[in-house]
Order: C-alpha cells, then structure tokens, then sequence
C-alpha cells in the first residue's frame, strides 16, 4: 500500500544530500533558508511564548520587549493552576475519553475491517456502500439527533455520551484499516486455517501483529482526535468535576482574563503530552495525515 | 425426494449456515456487529433523524411538532443566519486559499534538498497538532492588544496594532491568522506529493532547458492538481466547519457584535442554548447541503483542471 511507500523517501532525502552544488544552486540553497527561516520561527515562536510566559509573573508578562526567557523564572504558576482548577481531575476525565475511543479504534473497527476485507457474505457490498457514503456526511449533521437521543436516555450530564459512541469504532477507521488488511498476503492465513485455527484466533493472532503500524496510526488518529475534542463535552458535561482539559482550560479564560501565566500553564499541560507522543511517533503522525490525503 | 426448486427450502437454508460460505458469512456478521450496532445508534438513525427534525419544532420536553417548511422560511428572514453565513464564507473564502498557498511555498521550499529539513519539517508541522482549544487560548495571549507577541512586533516597525479580537473589522482576520498557523498538515500532504514526483521529469525538463519557474508551472503544479484539489475540498468542508477555535476565543459568543458568529457557533446556541432543535436542525440541513453542493461542483470542475494518470486504485 502506498503508505509503506510514503514513509521511505525522508531517508533518500538524506542520501542525495552530498550531491555537489553548483554555483546557481548554491545561492538557491541560501536564499531558501532567507525565506524557510524567519518562516519557521512565525510558526515556533508562539509556542515559545506559551512556555515562557508560563514561567512569568504578571508583572514580567507586561514588560515591553517581551522576555524569551523570564528572569526570574516562576513555577509558581504551574502549582497555582490545581488551586484554581483541579487538572489532575482534568487529566483523567480525558484518559477516560481517550481510552475507549483506541479500544474503539483498534479492537472494533479493526474486527470490521477484517471482516469486510477478507470474509464473503450475502449484502456485504450494500453494507460497504452504505458505510462509505456517511463518512462524507459531516459529523455536526449527527449532533442534535444523538443529542436528543442521550436526552431520552438520561445519559446527558454523564461520560456515556463521550464513551459508548467511540467504542463503537467509527467508518473512517473500518474503511483505512479494511484498506490495509487487503495488501496482507492470503496465504498467511491460509496455513493457520490448515492448521484448523479459527476466525477469531487467526485474526488476533496473524492479522493484528501484522497490521502493528497502521494499529499505531490509528490509535495516534484516535488519541488526537479525543483529546482535542471540544464540542463533545461541552455539550455533555456541565459538573466541574466532570470536565476534561479541553473544558477546563475555559475556566482560565472565563473568570481569571486576565492571568495569563496561569492560562498559559495550563495550555502547557495540555499541549506537552501531544507534542511529547509526537518526538516519540512521529512518523506515524506523518503516515496519518497523508493516509487520510489519500482516501479521496 | 430433495426439492429441485430455486428457492431454498428451509431445510436448506439450515443446511447454508452449515455450510463453509454459510459459516463464514456468519462469522462476517459477527464481526461487524459491534461496529454495526453504533453506525445504526449513533450515525445512520441519527442523520435518517436529522432530515426530519428539520421540519419539525422541538425543544426536547414537549413533542415535536411538524411544521412543514416554517423552519426554512424563519431562516430566510433571519439576519443572524445571514450574518453568521456571510462570516463563515469570509473566513473559507480567505483562510483557506491562504493555507493552501502558504503551506504549498513551504513544501516547495523543503523539498529541494534543504540542509536541516527534518527540523524545519518538524517546526511547520507542529502548530497544527497542538489541541485547537489550547491554540485558541495561546492567541488569545499573543493576540492582547497592549502586551501581546503580535502587537509587539508590529511595534517594532512603527505600528500601531489593531485591538484584533476586540475590533469588528480584525476579529476575522485573527481567526484566519490562527488557522493558516496551523495549516501544517496541508504542508506534509504536499510535501508527500512533491515526493511523489519521479526525478526523471525533472531531468528531461532541465535538459530541455527549462527554468526553475517553468519547471514549476509545466511540471510540478500540474502532477500537484489531484493533491491541491484533495487538499481544496477537505479545507473548504473543514472550515465551514469552524467552531472551537471562534468558541474559546469569543467565548462562546461570536463577538464583538456578531462578527465571528460562525454557522456551527449559531447552530450550537439554537440548540444548546435555546433548545429550538428543530430550528438548529433546519440550519444545519442547510449547511449540509452547500457543503454538498460545492464538494460536488469541485468534483464536477475538477475534471477540467486536475491532471490524473491512470488512478492507482
């Protein structure tokens, strides 16, 4: 599948770096790096300033040029966040949106992947159709329906909104996981099948190892897409205690406008286990976003 | 004697699940259940729902009542559906080329050899996956008319920033400057597809003589029309979609005077703060249908623009 393909070119980047430049090129190069430069610090520099002025007390934040790096540095800031808030809580609200929508992604959606992409049966075709024409419909054409629906069943105010629907898996991931399980040569199953292993066995056992970096991809796609989820508890939660950090960050920008080190902190908390799944994954991080570029 | 009909008697259809195909169709049932089970609840109940509750008035305790067409025609009278259509068609109509333009001069920029790609890589990118509540909150600080990033900056030149979040005329344009911040995906989706471009064009094209820039025109943007169109369609059905980013920034409320009112922020508070679900339901019926008909006319116009080789599945 091209994804495998994808990921290969940043190493032959690297190889044909010693090619020597010619005089013409030379320059290109420099004035490359004149535009890519200041580029690039437009696009870092803001999330400097989250940290640094994290690390700021009110006074330092209004100086004028701005600290990069404060003097003094305050950490006070960051204990002072679980006062006002308790992020802790935060914290494992969201694992607990996080959690079922992997399991959702990896154990669901990679069962009905399996299914489409390997087993025959009467109406498959009609139930693939049906499942490809809604991942166009966009996802606020479902919102008030499902919302009415929790209502009806008293699950408003409460987590179930924001699990049961995730651990359901969703099309997109049964569609990108049914995607790969087609590259997966038959024969591999074939000899477990000999060996009178079952559907079940043969597919946590062969397939699923087998499928390791798209199962990566996916949880990554999963973890992303329910940790920045917004919508989804701000309509469901409304006990303090029940919010996650997405929510919680609003009690920052809400009643205390103006303590910045502190809004600041808390953002920081929110964006470092991203950024940190990022240097750990990123590859996967690039797989996913040029897996989806190819669904159209 | 054993029926000879063509239709399956019901001995026969015991005999199916018995069977190798029957047993394997059983297990391919199986195994989509759970996953069908929350497509029925939770997508396809929900969107057969929506094409009705359009049409009906609702506010979850009493009834629901069909009222036909009035939803739609309260909508046409309604200014602010106007207002907060006209400002989502300002920010698609800007941010998204903007992103696009931007995000394809980087590409081309990092995929010639660039000493330190990786770490430029890595920098483009990396806005664009920091949590969208967290990235409005950020703008908020840099945005600060007196000690803000921006406004300090733009001091450094001798000018006089903008109140930005708290002016009618750059409240959208700050929206715009955080969505192009993070339009890092867009740039890897190009870059991937600048990769994707044999070597070999290059060569016979230099060896033609051709320039840079001629390079540019004849060679790479006509082998990028398939992923720039890609890219086109999904940014303009993603913007239209913009909700918490404006919410946290204007919290919650589309202002200063209704000039960030996006559509899912006017739909969000006719459902969740007014409780007209039908009335919400009406306007997202409608957002559904533009986003429709242009991802359509996109397809519909592509064939004039788009350069396709043969489709690799």
């Amino acid at each position: 599948m091209a994804t495998d393909t994808r990921v290969q070119p940043a190493p032959t980047v690297a190889a044909a770096q010693p090619r020597p430049l010619r005089g013409r090129s030379g320059l290109m190069a420099v004035f490359r790096h004149v535009i890519l430069l200041p580029g690039v610090v437009f696009f870092v520099i803001p999330l400097v300033f989250m940290v640094s002025t994290s690390l700021k007390a009110l006074r330092q934040i209004a100086l004028f040029p701005p600290e990069l790096i404060p003097n003094p540095v305050l950490w006070a800031n960051y204990p002072e966040v679980f006062h006002y808030a308790p992020m802790h809580l935060y914290f494992v609200n969201t694992l607990f949106l996080v959690l079922p929508a992997i399991f959702g992604a990896v154990f669901t959606s990679s069962l009905a992947a399996y299914a489409f992409a390997r087993l025959r049966a009467p109406g498959k075709n009609t139930i693939f159709i049906v499942l490809l024409s809604t991942m166009m419909v966009p996802a606020f054409v479902t919102m008030i329906p499902t919302y009415i629906l929790f209502a009806k069943l008293r699950w408003v105010g409460g987590f179930k909104p924001l699990v049961i629907p995730y651990l359901m898996g969703s099309a997109f991931f049964v569609f990108l996981l049914r995607q790969f399980f087609l590259t997966i040569p038959r024969e591999l199953e074939d000899a477990a099948f000999i060996d009178g292993s079952s559907r079940l066995r043969t597919f946590t056992g062969i397939i699923l190892p087998l499928a390791k970096p798209v199962l990566a991809t996916v949880t990554i796609f999963a973890f992303m897409a329910s940790w920045n989820e917004y919508m989804g508890p701000l309509i469901y939660l409304s006990n303090k205690k029940q919010y996650v950090l997405s929510l919680g960050l609003q009690v920052f920008t809400d009643a205390y406008g103006n303590e910045w080190g502190l809004l600041m902190a808390a953002s920081s908390m929110m964006v470092a286990p991203v950024i940190l799944l990022f240097f750990f994954a990123q590859k996967h991080f690039v797989t996913g976003i040029t897996m989806s570029g190819l669904k159209g | 004697m054993a029926a000879t009909t063509p239709a399956l008697s019901a001995a026969e259809t015991r005999g199916f699940w018995k069977s190798l195909r029957g047993r394997e169709a059983l297990s391919f049932y199986l195994f989509i259940a759970p996953w069908t089970l929350g497509f029925l609840a939770f997508i396809l109940g929900p969107i057969v729902a929506s094409l009705m509750l359009g049409f009906t008035q609702y506010d979850i305790i009493l009834p629901a009542k069909w009222v036909g067409l009035k939803n739609f025609q309260d909508l046409i009278a309604d200014p602010l559906f106007r207002i907060s259509l006209g400002n989502t068609v300002y920010i698609v109509l800007v941010a998204v080329p903007l992103g696009m333009v931007v995000s394809f001069l980087i590409a081309l920029l990092l995929n010639q050899k660039v000493k330190g790609m990786a770490a430029y890589r890595t920098g483009y990118f990396i806005p664009s996956i920091v949590p969208a509540v967290a990235s409005a909150a950020l703008w908020l600080y840099l945005l600060q008319p007196q000690w803000g990033l921006v406004n300090g900056f733009l001091d450094l030149f001798g000018i006089k920033g903008p109140t930005w979040l708290a002016s009618t005329t750059w409240s959208k344009p700050s929206i715009i400057m955080l969505m192009v911040w993070a339009s890092g995906g867009t740039m890897i989706i190009y870059l991937a597809g600048l990769q994707d471009i044999p070597d070999t064009l290059y060569e016979a094209a230099s060896i033609d003589g051709a320039s840079w820039l001629r390079q540019l025109v004849h060679v790479t943007i006509p082998l990028m029309t398939p992923t720039i169109f890609f890219t086109l369609v999904m940014g303009i059905i993603g913007t239209f979609q913009v909700f918490s980013v404006v919410f946290v920034l204007t919290d919650g409320m589309g202002g200063p005077l209704n000039s960030t009112l996006v559509y899912l922020i006017y739909v969000y508070r006719n459902a969740f703060v007014f409780f007209r679900m039908g009335y919400a339901s009406a306007l997202s019926l409608i957002l559904f249908l533009i986003i429709l008909v242009l991802t359509l006319a996109n397809v519909r116009l592509a064939g004039r623009w788009v350069y396709s080789e043969m489709e690799t599945e």
